[in-house]
């Protein structure tokens, strides 16, 4: 009786044992989580602060980026980079308003699954896949049919000609704004999907109920009640774009020069480090590298971490409502 | 026209667009698939899985790529899943109301959507400058920095579909948490969880940005952790930018290979979860 009342109370002991052990395993692989965040933005601060000693704010400023000068400024390709992602976001986002408008209202029930797959499995698809197509598909396109129409129609006008202007490259900030539309547009698709379906029936009963037609319900009912995390939405497509890599690389065509021209070849901050960075020889050209990348780590991390608050408040009102 | 037939005509105009804008996205689907098919499956030999990497304008194929891509891919996930699993327990069963769980929570659901070229970055100052040279371990490193993010986001959510009276039940019976989590919930979610390890090893198979200049490149077969290794994505880039032919054509085949495996783990995972009974959309 008594060794059997030992026996037990060592293997409770050793249960606890493990608990604790356990415990602290799951608390510090979290903490994880923070730590690798907080390793990453020390890591880019270290291997900037040489550049950013010696430009302090004319790095943002400066146009120039010569490597045999030693001369670095990041206004080419945080220029590209924007444009890039506008041109993208002013694609994307009316396509996918329409397909989460029709995958909520319009789609027969036994289509909504496949097609709502379909459009998903547009963002399983690697980014250099998109890279390639942009290269051989799409710029022939854009070269051959699309830019010299662009340049005949649009570049004699005043004001927005000066957009579509000189020789069409085929490669440029037009064709990496259309790739990266393509690829963030499951994304925004899939948040203003979800954020549609979590409007109260009630709310839409009641417009229905004084006579609105369907659209009316989803653009005077439903989109006001889910502005927030539409914007939301688009903002976290925008991270994806500011920051998408590969896809750029392939079709912005690698040119430090910021042109008034979408037509003409450009370079982001992405894609200069993916061209540069195993080459970069001296540890200026390296350290502005890591600059390009600390501005570029900043501009994502406020545009996503914005998006994921305006996404979390709206859960939260959506919970307290129910 | 009066307000009604005007309100009439507005809904079924815009009802129209809306499915014009669906048959376009679905159209870039089939038209990326379509290119990816043609001409991948004109670039797929024999040879592209029996012979290494050729030198500029010779034939050859792409096996030290696909080996090295398996095996950062397996040791990425190896490292990954582990640690993704272990924080998604935390943010699910011991912290799920604290305040660090709200944090790690949040910087997580930022993290998935973060650039990866910055990751590869981190892991050239963390691994590649200390060790001095470029390896095929800092690519698996970088690689499950990536996969992290996608792991506790899946482990979390499928752990809280788990019900709340099967762990009472354990707790009951004086079982300790962890045998709870281990013994119970973990079965119980197996079906989620496996989700979650597929959809992370899909994400980081078709990588390529972290591994430019962590596991960099490698024309030749090596089976060495410490050195640079051959990889699909970056044997893709590298070809595919350059003026041979015949390296073109192996970058199409390279790109049909990641594309069928990524969709397949894709759809593969999607239909697991569902057996589950819930929708997990980590990718958002």
């Amino acid at each position: 009786m008594n060794t059997q009342a030992h026996t037990l109370q060592s293997h409770l002991r050793r249960e606890a044992r493990v608990e604790g052990v356990f415990r602290v395993a799951t608390k510090a692989s979290a903490i994880l989580v923070l730590v690798l965040l907080a390793g990453v933005l020390v890591s880019l601060l270290y291997g900037s602060w040489p550049a950013l000693k010696v430009f302090k704010w004319s790095f943002v400023t400066g146009e120039r980026w010569n490597p045999v000068t030693d001369v670095y400024g990041a206004l080419t390709p945080l220029y590209g980079t924007i444009a890039t992602s506008v041109i993208a976001l002013l694609i994307a986002v009316p396509l996918s308003f329409g397909i989460a408008v029709f995958l909520t209202e319009t789609c027969p029930r036994s289509l909504r699954g496949p097609i709502s797959m379909a459009i998903e499995l547009l963002a399983s698809v690697p980014s250099i896949v998109y890279g390639i197509w942009g290269l051989f598909v799409l710029a022939p396109i854009l070269q051959h049919a699309i830019q010299p129409w662009l340049i005949a129609h649009l570049g004699p006008l005043p004001l927005v000609g000066a957009l579509f202007q000189g020789p069409p490259f085929g490669i440029g900030l037009l064709t990496a704004g259309l790739v990266l539309a393509i690829m963030v547009l499951p994304f925004v698709t899939s948040v203003m999907r979800e954020v549609f379906r979590m409007a109260p029936l009630s709310l839409k009963e009641a417009a229905y109920g004084l006579g609105a037609t369907q659209w009316n319900v989803v653009w005077d009912v439903v989109m006001p009640w889910s502005r927030a995390g539409v914007i939301g939405g688009i903002m976290l497509g925008l991270g994806r774009a500011l920051g998408e890599t590969m896809a750029v690389t392939f079709v912005i065509g690698n040119a430090h020069r910021i042109s008034a021209s979408l037509l003409a070849p450009s370079t982001t901050i992405s894609a200069s480090i993916a061209n540069e960075f195993a080459e970069a020889v001296g540890d200026l050209y390296t350290s502005a590298l890591f600059a390009l990348g600390l501005l570029l780590f900043v501009l994502t991390f406020a545009v996503i971490a914005g998006a994921r608050l305006l996404l979390l408040r709206l859960e939260r009102n959506a919970v307290k409502r129910v | 026209m009066n307000a009604l037939t005007r309100r009439r005509v507005v809904n079924v105009v815009a009802f129209v667009a809306s499915g014009v804008a669906t048959l376009i996205g679905l159209a870039m689907l089939c038209a990326i698939l379509w290119t990816l098919l043609s001409r991948g499956f004109g670039a797929l030999s024999a040879s592209v899985f029996t012979q290494m990497t050729p030198a500029p304008g010779s034939a050859g194929g792409l096996l030290n790529a696909i080996f090295g891509s398996v095996v950062m891919t397996l040791l990425g996930i190896l490292i990954g899943a582990p640690v993704g699993l272990l924080a998604g327990t935390h943010l699910a069963e011991y912290g799920r109301h604290s305040r660090l769980s709200t944090v790690v929570r949040f910087i997580n659901d930022v993290q998935l959507s973060a650039p990866s070229i910055i990751i590869g970055m981190f892991v050239y100052t963390l691994v590649v400058a200390r060790m001095g040279h470029f390896s095929a371990f800092a690519g698996a490193v970088a690689l499950a920095i990536i996969a992290l993010p996608v792991m506790v986001r899946t482990t979390e959510d499928m752990l809280n579909l788990v019900p709340k009276s099967m762990r009472d039940g354990s707790a009951g019976l004086g079982a300790q948490p962890w045998r709870t989590i281990t013994r119970i919930v973990y079965p119980a979610a197996r079906n989620g969880l496996l989700t979650g390890v597929l959809l992370a090893i899909a994400r980081i198979s078709g990588e390529t940005a972290p591994l430019l200049f962590t596991a960099l490149n490698n024309q030749f077969w090596s089976g060495n952790l410490n050195k640079p290794m051959a990889n699909l994505p970056v044997v893709i880039f590298q070809f595919a930018m350059s003026p041979y032919k015949d390296w073109q054509q192996l970058a199409w085949a390279g790109a049909l290979l990641i594309t069928l495996f990524v969709l397949f783990l894709s759809i593969v995972a999607r239909s697991v979860s569902s057996l589950f009974g819930q929708h997990a959309n980590p990718g958002e």
